[in-house]
């Protein structure tokens, strides 16, 4: 075990499966002599050289496309997105191409590429720079996308989604590339789907994935102060949800609360909270609550921005509602 | 070129006429639905590269290539149960007329939107370059497609790392219904390869030998890994872009214009109501099957008998794959369901 930050958990997951097989190469901006904007790829240019850790231009749509054209023919590109507002301009190569492609050769020809991409608010990126997007993704048949929330996963997720036969979709956060955790020092993976229950608990489930997973963990600590056992639930996978854990968690414990760091409408929330009326909703004894952004491009203005986005604090007061204290 | 091959373009030439011929009628049947675009006019591209390319090599295509699938070998029948939705067509149905896809062929698939085919086809590309094959991809699109930001962003990188990819622009001067020079500030379309660097040039595109001759040389170019090349085809299209459109957008005003500096225009009669019929557009220009029936007729490599056994062939052929078309199954959902699930661990790719 090791003690390995986010990037670093990255980093290690290109390297091993760089090494592994030779068709697997990395494209991106500044990806290669730079070392990547978080340093996800720092190193491996000197080790693999240019043709697989490709420098490209800021060309997003053409270079996603370049990794698609290249992956129906074998290759498995890893593909990085240096922000996830950016992959706006590759949403037809992602949509339109990605995700049809074997659907639309009847099963013929698969794309098997990993798109890599931080979504989330950092500290005052402004409007253009901060927006989260999942819920643009998880709407598309015929993609993954998955949310790592800490290095454990980034680095086992990363693994599964390079030898994935599906386009992987994986949604990072500019805040979490520094987080740390202990991993283990031999190869592992990390599935693709299946949500996780990450503290048990009795009385309500806080539900989230990415960054929120941890705002969620934060509530959980200080309801635990107030006599209030929350189980925390990272959804991990958003396409395709795991709806059986969902249902088993609120089953067990009646109240529930899904904490997204985007606006709310026909957003992650919206989904998870529409699964949990349909499969279990006589299980619910309170009225569920979703904990989102304010419904405003992400504001430069620091206080702005932070009263923007959803805070631990939040989590916790909308828990209270669910519970009825407040 | 020997006398069996051009025989065999001439066939192609004539089965793509018959095959096109054939959907519109089965369009107007409501047997074929969607958008159905059709390629005659243009016959003499797609039989004059496709020949002239190997089998190992790519096909990168748009919405408007049931000839390049034919004539890249997919077999009519297939290609014809496709448009009919059929779980036998090429694509299980799933594909239609805008997406027809053969791995064991290397046709990599039609694309219905415009500028799509070239991040695919020089993707592609990178595969061949990494794994250092004689190989090329080529990527067919139109006048219409080179206004996309992914052409400027696909050449770009092409010509920046030296990739194998044979850009073909198809230039039939529309863009759907807008004429090129009301689309494209520099009509001349291969002048615009020259901004990357990327040798290009333009070939009468009605003439099959030539877009043949072009092509095989460009190729060469390609396999000595000298990079990317482009040719620009001056084509044209005898029906409106899609069955959808009349095409009673060219006006006659339009057309006399454009008639001053294109002769092929002149066969064309744009203001009918209705399609020329097949004997009006023969009689009145220089239809690129006419060009090479006529060409071989003059070699000596043609006699009437075997134009007409070439015809009665193409016709039978067509009405087969019609047959085959209707008698195949529909697919299901779950079919549909079974395209989309892939994740079955690790294949062996092409």
């Amino acid at each position: 075990m090791a003690e390995t930050a986010y990037w670093e958990a990255i980093r290690r997951a290109h390297d091993e499966e760089m090494a592994n097989d030779k068709l697997v190469i990395a494209m991106g901006e500044d990806i290669g002599v730079a070392g990547g904007t978080y340093k996800a790829t720092s190193g491996l240019y000197d080790k693999y050289g240019p043709e697989r850790i490709i420098d490209t231009p800021i060309s997003e749509n053409s270079y996603t496309g370049i990794g698609i054209g290249a992956s129906m023919t074998g290759m498995r590109p890893i593909i990085e997105i240096m922000s996830i507002n950016f992959a706006l301009l590759a949403l037809d190569t992602l949509i339109n191409a990605a995700a049809k492609i074997r659907y639309m050769s009847g099963g013929q020809i698969a794309c098997p590429i990993v798109m890599r991409t931080p979504g989330g608010t950092a500290h005052q990126l402004a409007a253009q720079h901060s927006a989260r997007l999942a819920r643009m993704f998880m709407s598309t048949s015929g993609l993954r996308v998955v949310t790592p929330r800490g290095p454990l996963d980034a680095y086992g997720m990363l693994k599964s989604a390079v030898r994935s036969n599906d386009p992987v979709i994986i949604i990072e956060h500019e805040q979490m590339y520094n987080l740390k955790e202990d991993i283990p020092d031999e190869e592992f993976f990390r599935p693709l789907e299946g949500a996780e229950i990450v503290r048990e608990g009795t009385d309500i489930t806080l539900i989230g994935y990415n960054y929120s997973v941890h705002l969620c963990l934060q509530a959980a600590q200080r309801l635990e102060a107030d006599g209030i056992s929350a189980e925390v639930l990272d959804l991990r996978s958003l396409k395709p949800l795991d709806r059986e854990t969902i249902r088993k968690s609120v089953e067990k414990t009646h109240r529930m609360l899904v904490a997204e760091e985007d606006e709310a409408p026909v957003g992650v929330g919206a989904e998870i909270i529409s699964i949990v009326i349909e499969d279990c909703f006589y299980a619910l004894d309170a009225q569920p609550v979703r904990i989102h952004a304010a419904d405003v491009p992400v504001p430069y203005n620091a206080k702005l921005e932070k009263a923007a986005i959803p805070s631990a604090d939040d989590v916790y007061q909308g828990a209270l509602k669910v519970m009825g204290k407040i | 070129m020997d006398r069996e091959k051009l025989i065999t373009m001439l066939h192609d030439m004539l089965l793509a006429r018959a095959f096109e011929e054939r959907a519109a009628e089965e369009y107007g049947r409501g047997n074929i639905a969607g958008f159905l675009h059709l390629y005659p006019g243009e016959e003499a591209v797609a039989v004059g590269v496709l020949h002239a390319a190997e089998p190992s090599d790519y096909i990168v295509s748009t919405y408007r290539e049931h000839v390049h699938a034919l004539v890249r070998g997919i077999p009519a029948n297939s290609v014809m149960a496709e448009l009919f939705g059929k779980k036998e067509g090429c694509c299980r149905g799933m594909g239609g007329s805008m997406h027809l896809f053969d791995r064991e062929r290397r046709f990599m698939g039609g694309y219905a939107i415009v500028g799509e085919t070239y991040p695919v086809a020089t993707g592609i590309g990178y595969t061949i370059a990494m794994r250092d094959l004689p190989e090329a991809v080529i990527c067919f699109f139109g006048d219409g497609a080179v206004n996309q930001g992914t052409f400027h962003e696909s050449l770009n990188m092409a010509a920046l790392w030296d990739l194998p990819v044979l850009f073909v622009c198809e230039n039939n001067h529309y863009q759907i219904g807008t004429e090129i020079h009301r689309h494209s500030a520099v009509p001349e379309v291969y002048k615009r390869a020259c901004g990357y660097h990327i040798p290009a040039r333009k070939v009468d595109g009605m003439d099959v030998l030539a877009v043949h001759q072009a092509t095989q040389e460009a190729l060469t170019q390609i396999r000595n890994g000298t990079g990317p090349q482009f040719i620009e085809f001056e084509t044209y299209r005898f029906r409106g872009h899609s069955m959808a459109d009349p095409g009673s957008y060219r006006p006659r005003v339009e057309v006399k214009a454009y008639e001053k500096e294109d002769p092929i225009t002149i066969a064309i009669a744009e203001s009918l109501p209705v399609y020329p019929s097949s004997e009006q557009i023969a009689a009145a220009g220089p239809d690129s099957i006419d060009q090479l029936a006529t060409h071989l007729d003059q070699a000596g490599h043609l006699s009437s008998e075997t134009l007409a056994e070439l015809k009665a062939g193409v016709a039978e052929t067509v009405e087969a794959a019609v047959r085959f078309a209707t008698e195949s199954p529909e697919p299901s959902l779950a079919d549909a369901q079974a395209c989309l699930d892939c994740n079955r661990g690790m294949e062996v790719l092409i």
